[in-house]
């Protein structure tokens, strides 16, 4: 592997809540540009390793390098303003905030005014509020959701919720973007359209991608690389047609037979 | 909240417009004149330098208790309503506001014009110190956490400071003067306040309608998702206290300008819960909030319940034998002010600036339903 490529390297990672073991010594490389899946049955850890990587859990043991640098011990927002944004497992919008106030909260790392400027509202503030909504209305063109930029997302569709949240994560214009399980509790329509929206971001932008998901079919059809988790322990790593293949993957899934 | 609905046949064209408050020339009109009616009150009073005897004189010095705790309430607001930090200590950050002004105009005979901002900002730094508990606590206990402060002002103003702020006792304030007029009446105070509130109003809504206000409000829905997504929380739940313990110093020291007089039973554990419940009662986290909170718990406490005491108390006795009618005076004003807060929680849980919401996009749909 190329080591100037390498957007994301997990080192030996391992973390535990109390006496249980939610990660043991858990190492991948994720090249730039890359769609990365991470796979595994329930309470494998994946979870874990995406809010380890963005900063929500610290593991005790192992390193995190983003674009070689080691940022294992810095703050959540830190990690953002490096260039890391993800969405959520179980949604995490804003719940009373218009999607366009979502879009736009995201975009704080990009924005400079201050409880001063903001509070005389005319001169700098303003500017950038007008710039800063032209970049979000990109987005919200991109992912189709015109229609509902002043709906508070507390009463928007579980599915357009996902789209929203999509949306804030990119509206913090990442390089490393982390999706968990994305296409959760979606039907066919809604799981194309978001695999759709993936792919278009991952082809436009040459974004690098870690998503979660369980649908095997869509992982396999959409990603290059995918790991394979068990227990807080990775047991496979490769392309999809090796991870296909893989014992290991196979007996984590169905089981071993008797 | 999405009013953001125009009347039929206006549309948005610029950035610019849609994020503009008054969009249209209406709303313009509307908000001018009032500015403007506001400003001719005192005109009409009998104190006034035309004596024209149109409105009563009492309207100025409730306009100018409105208008002061507004101020306050908006400051409430933007720890409360938008941050989702509840402070129970904001009577107490006022009293730092309404001595520390004194106090330089008594001591240091500095004017009002500069004892204003320096109280002001002296509170705000007190505020921000009584939100360092909010690094690792939230909620009810983050509420416990403020009301030590609602304990430890009036104390140390009280005890520890009583050479400069007199203790217990009240303490006279100077009159604000500007270049050699004298601002000691009502109806002259009433052009320091009203514009004062009217701005801090102002600042606040741009405040929460930019980036800062928006950090604000994501830390109150999503705490974690926005520490995830580049806030830093802490430090924005500290803006939070700051700004909130600032407009209540300038509504604490204009309050101590306006009275000439202060004492420290006003800043006291009832004035922090009063405020609270003006605040939800208006709408916590709307713009108009503060002002429906406080001018409606003001009309309620000073003339409502006042209007309607005496004829309870003849009724009373007659439903209820055991009550004694002699001192059932002091306990009706609380009990009638209890109750009234309990049915606006019920029909109006989230305020009346919601209910204004929903009244105003009725009537821009009207006469369709949605």
């Amino acid at each position: 592997m190329d080591q100037s490529k390498i957007k994301l390297e997990v080192k030996a990672i391992s973390l535990s809540f109390g006496g249980i073991r939610a990660l043991s010594n858990v190492s991948f490389r994720v090249q730039e540009g890359a769609i990365f899946a991470i796979i595994g049955p329930n309470g494998a850890g994946k979870t874990s390793l995406i809010n380890s990587i963005n900063g929500f859990y610290s593991p005790q043991e192992g390193a995190i390098l983003f674009e070689g640098q080691n940022i294992t011990r810095k703050p959540p927002y830190q990690r953002a303003k490096l260039g890391i944004s993800r969405t959520f497992q179980n949604i995490a919008l804003y719940t009373n905030m218009t999607a366009l106030d979502n879009l736009m909260a995201a975009r704080h790392i990009h924005m400079r005014s201050n409880m001063l400027t903001g509070a005389l509202f005319y001169g700098s503030a303003r500017d950038e509020e007008i710039a800063h909504r032209e970049r979000v209305e990109e987005i919200i063109d991109f992912l189709e959701m015109e229609g509902i930029r002043k709906t508070i997302v507390g009463n928007l569709s579980y599915g357009l919720r996902k789209r929203v949240e999509l949306g804030r994560a990119l509206a913090l214009e990442p390089t490393l973007l982390l999706l968990d399980e994305p296409m959760a509790g979606m039907n066919v329509e809604e799981k194309e359209d978001m695999a759709r929206f993936i792919l278009d971001i991952h082809e436009r932008q040459g974004m690098t991608i870690v998503l979660i998901e369980h649908d095997m079919g869509l992982v396999m059809d959409i990603s290059q690389r995918v790991v394979a988790l068990d227990f807080g322990r990775k047991i496979a790593e490769g392309t999809p047609d090796e991870i296909k293949r893989n014992d290991a993957v196979i007996k984590a899934y169905l089981g071993e037979e008797v | 909240m999405s009013a953001n609905i125009r009347p039929s046949g206006v549309f948005d064209t610029a950035y610019a417009q849609d994020i503009s408050i008054n969009r249209t020339r209406f709303d313009k009109f509307l908000a001018n004149g009032l500015f403007v009616l506001l400003l001719i009150v005192p005109l009409l009073t009998i104190e006034g330098p035309l004596a024209a005897n149109i409105l009563p004189q009492s309207w100025i010095g409730v306009l100018n208790r409105i208008a002061i705790f507004v101020i306050a309430v908006q400051g409430l607001n933007i720890l409360t309503g938008y941050t989702g930090q509840i402070s129970l200590g904001h009577a107490a950050f006022m009293a730092v506001g309404a001595y520390t002004g004194a106090v330089l105009a008594r001591e240091l005979g500095m004017t009002f014009w500069i004892a204003l901002p320096i109280a002001a900002l002296v509170t705000g730094v007190t505020g921000l110190i009584f939100g360092l508990p909010s690094l690792r606590v939230k909620g009810f206990y983050l509420a416990m956490a403020t009301l030590a402060a609602q304990f430890i002002i009036p104390w140390l103003l009280r005890y520890p400071l009583e050479g400069l702020t007199g203790g217990s006792r009240p303490l006279s304030v100077p009159e604000p003067t500007l270049f050699g007029l004298s601002f000691a009446h009502e109806n002259a105070m009433y052009y320091i306040i009203i514009p004062m509130s009217i701005f801090l109003s102002l600042a606040a809504r741009n405040i929460v309608r930019t980036r800062v206000g928006r950090a604000f409000i994501s830390v109150r829905d999503n705490d974690l998702a926005a520490e995830l997504l580049g806030i830093n929380v802490f430090s924005y739940k500290l803006q939070a206290f700051f700004l909130s313990a600032l407009y209540a110093g300038v509504a604490g020291c204009l309050l101590a300008f306006e009275s000439n007089s202060l004492s420290l039973d006003k800043f006291l554990l009832d004035r922090s819960i009063e405020m609270l419940a003006m605040l939800v009662i208006g709408g916590a986290g709307f713009p108009l909030g503060p002002l429906f909170g406080v001018a409606f718990v003001n009309l309620l406490t000073q003339n409502i319940i006042p209007s309607v005491i005496p004829t309870l108390k003849q009724v009373l006795p007659g439903f209820l034998p055991f009550i004694n009618p002699i001192n059932i005076d002091a306990a009706l004003g609380p009990t009638l002010f209890g109750l009234a807060l309990m049915f606006f929680l019920i029909i109006a849980p989230r305020g009346l600036a919601h209910r204004w919401e929903i009244l105003k996009i009725a009537w821009k749909i009207r006469p369709y339903s949605h």
